[in-house]
């Protein structure tokens, strides 16, 4: 599975790192997200494709 | 349909109103008439409503907008009204991308994480003090509302021995009813209280989050006075009918109280449950299209004003089965409570944080909580435009 992150489209609602805290951080300053391993391991997938639905702004996807 | 005015008035107090559960039914969009004549939309419909909160040609600007609510209307009409600078959640990008950008850092999961100690003991102190008063007590003015109200005056750095000056306030702004001369004195006295504040911290930095911005040098006096006045204002009134109305809810469902309380694996799921459940913003929020825009077939004009229902939304049975239960249980995350889209709550893990805390703490101290009064007697927020309970009598 791969991660793409727009931290130029991010809104910083944390609906990522909330769901994912293991594949998704925000930074200090701008709150952005961050993308913590390029791997996602299988039984992580479900998770992050939750994720993905839950941001609000579009700015993480998975393939 | 098109001399549908907006419904308020709820027939039971934990449900939207009959009028909108009724239009729920039928479709996702309608036509709507405005208090000023205007004829837009109201969504109803979970994905619609998602839909045009992610979308980028609907605005979030007031100057165009029509007014929904009648009180409203000559506020709305008056051509001089514009927001403050600084009120980033009535603008677009990349205005409001600005703003946000500069809070963001502030609010993230993990600082947020570093708050709960503070909230810890801010919660146990309200209880301390609800058990010497003892029973019975208004679970508003004893818990609900000093919980955030203190936690988010020191975030800000606004002391909290102030807060009489704007509550008040708060309460003539997000009252719908309210006349537009007495929203803009409300509104005018806060500014100027705030406005104060932050020449004082020009001064004297604190350690808080406007010494923060001070200090970052991005915005101007008027445009800190403007966030602080939005984080000061969300900050207050959402979290704290959450608690009083969730309390409310749960002692309504006895059988969802006890989940709440005895079971800590609940309690994240349960606060996003109880979020999706009571959708305390009314009525709203509010778009304008700027230009046209097809939704699930239907057209909407460029400058017709489109407003949802977010309460109809997250009971939306295609995306939330049974929605009108309140289930403890049932996975509720992706309720558009906090919103959708870019202006999604720049809070929210703050106030979920507080949740978590308050409703446990709340439920296990005192598990003999019981209202005071009968159900019917408590005074609901029906005409204000976040939703909740006025008071709660409560005693244990
Ligand atoms: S959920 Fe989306 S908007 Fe929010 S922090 Fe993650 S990527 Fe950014």
């Amino acid at each position: 599975m791969e991660i793409k992150a727009d931290t130029t489209v991010c809104i910083g609602a944390g609906m990522c790192a909330l769901t994912v805290p293991d594949v998704f951080d925000q930074s200090d300053d701008e709150g952005t997200v961050v993308v913590l391993r390029g791997e996602v391991p299988p039984e992580l997938e479900d998770a992050v494709r939750r994720a993905v639905t839950l941001c609000p702004s579009g700015a993480i996807s998975a393939s | 349909m098109s001399d549908l005015t907006l419904p308020i008035d709820r027939q039971r107090p934990l449900d939207p109103p009959d009028e909108i559960i009724e239009l729920s039914r039928q479709a996702s969009m309608h036509r709507m008439r405005y208090a000023d004549g205007h004829l837009g939309w109201l969504v109803t419909g979970y994905a619609a409503a998602r839909a045009v909160l992610a979308d980028p040609r609907f605005s979030n600007r007031p100057e165009k907008m029509h007014p929904a609510f009648p009180a409203r209307a000559a506020l709305a009409q008056n051509g001089e009204f514009r927001m403050p600078p600084g009120m980033f959640l009535r603008t677009d990008p990349p205005e409001h991308t600005r703003y946000r950008k500069l809070l963001t850092g502030q609010f993230t999961v993990r600082r947020m994480k570093m708050l709960e100690p503070r909230i810890e003991e801010i919660t146990n102190a309200c209880l301390d003090d609800m058990e010497a008063a003892g029973g019975p007590v208004d679970l508003v003015q004893a818990f609900a509302l000093p919980i955030p109200s203190l936690v988010i005056c020191e975030l800000l750095g606004v002391p909290y021995e102030d807060r009489a000056r704007f509550h008040e306030d708060a309460k003539v702004l997000v009252n719908l009813e309210t006349k537009a001369e007495d929203a803009l004195a409300a509104l005018g006295s806060t500014m100027a209280y705030l406005h104060g504040l932050i020449q004082r911290k020009r001064k004297e930095p604190g350690d808080d989050l406007l010494s923060g911005l001070i200090e970052s040098g991005d915005l101007n006096d008027e445009e800190l006075t403007g966030v602080a006045f939005l984080l000061l204002l969300a900050g207050h009134e959402t979290t704290a009918n959450m608690l009083g109305l969730g309390t409310y809810a749960l002692l309504a469902n006895p059988d969802q109280l006890a989940a709440m309380r005895d079971d800590p694996a609940v309690v994240e799921n349960g606060v996003e449950e109880l979020l999706r459940y009571l959708t305390i913003i009314h009525l709203g929020p509010f778009r304008l299209a700027l230009e046209d825009v097809e939704i699930e077939g239907n057209l909407i004009k460029a400058g017709e004003m489109v407003g949802l229902s977010l309460p109809a939304a997250n009971r939306d049975p295609s995306r939330f089965p049974e929605g009108e239960t309140l289930d403890v249980t049932r996975p509720a995350s992706g309720h558009m409570t906090f919103g959708h889209g870019i202006h999604q709550c720049l809070g929210q893990q703050l106030a979920r944080a507080e949740m978590r805390i308050a409703y446990p703490a709340l439920l296990r101290r005192l598990p003999g909580l019981r209202l005071a009064v009968t159900p019917e007697e408590v005074p609901m927020r029906s005409h204000m435009s976040i939703y909740g309970v006025h008071s709660l009598p409560v005693t244990w």
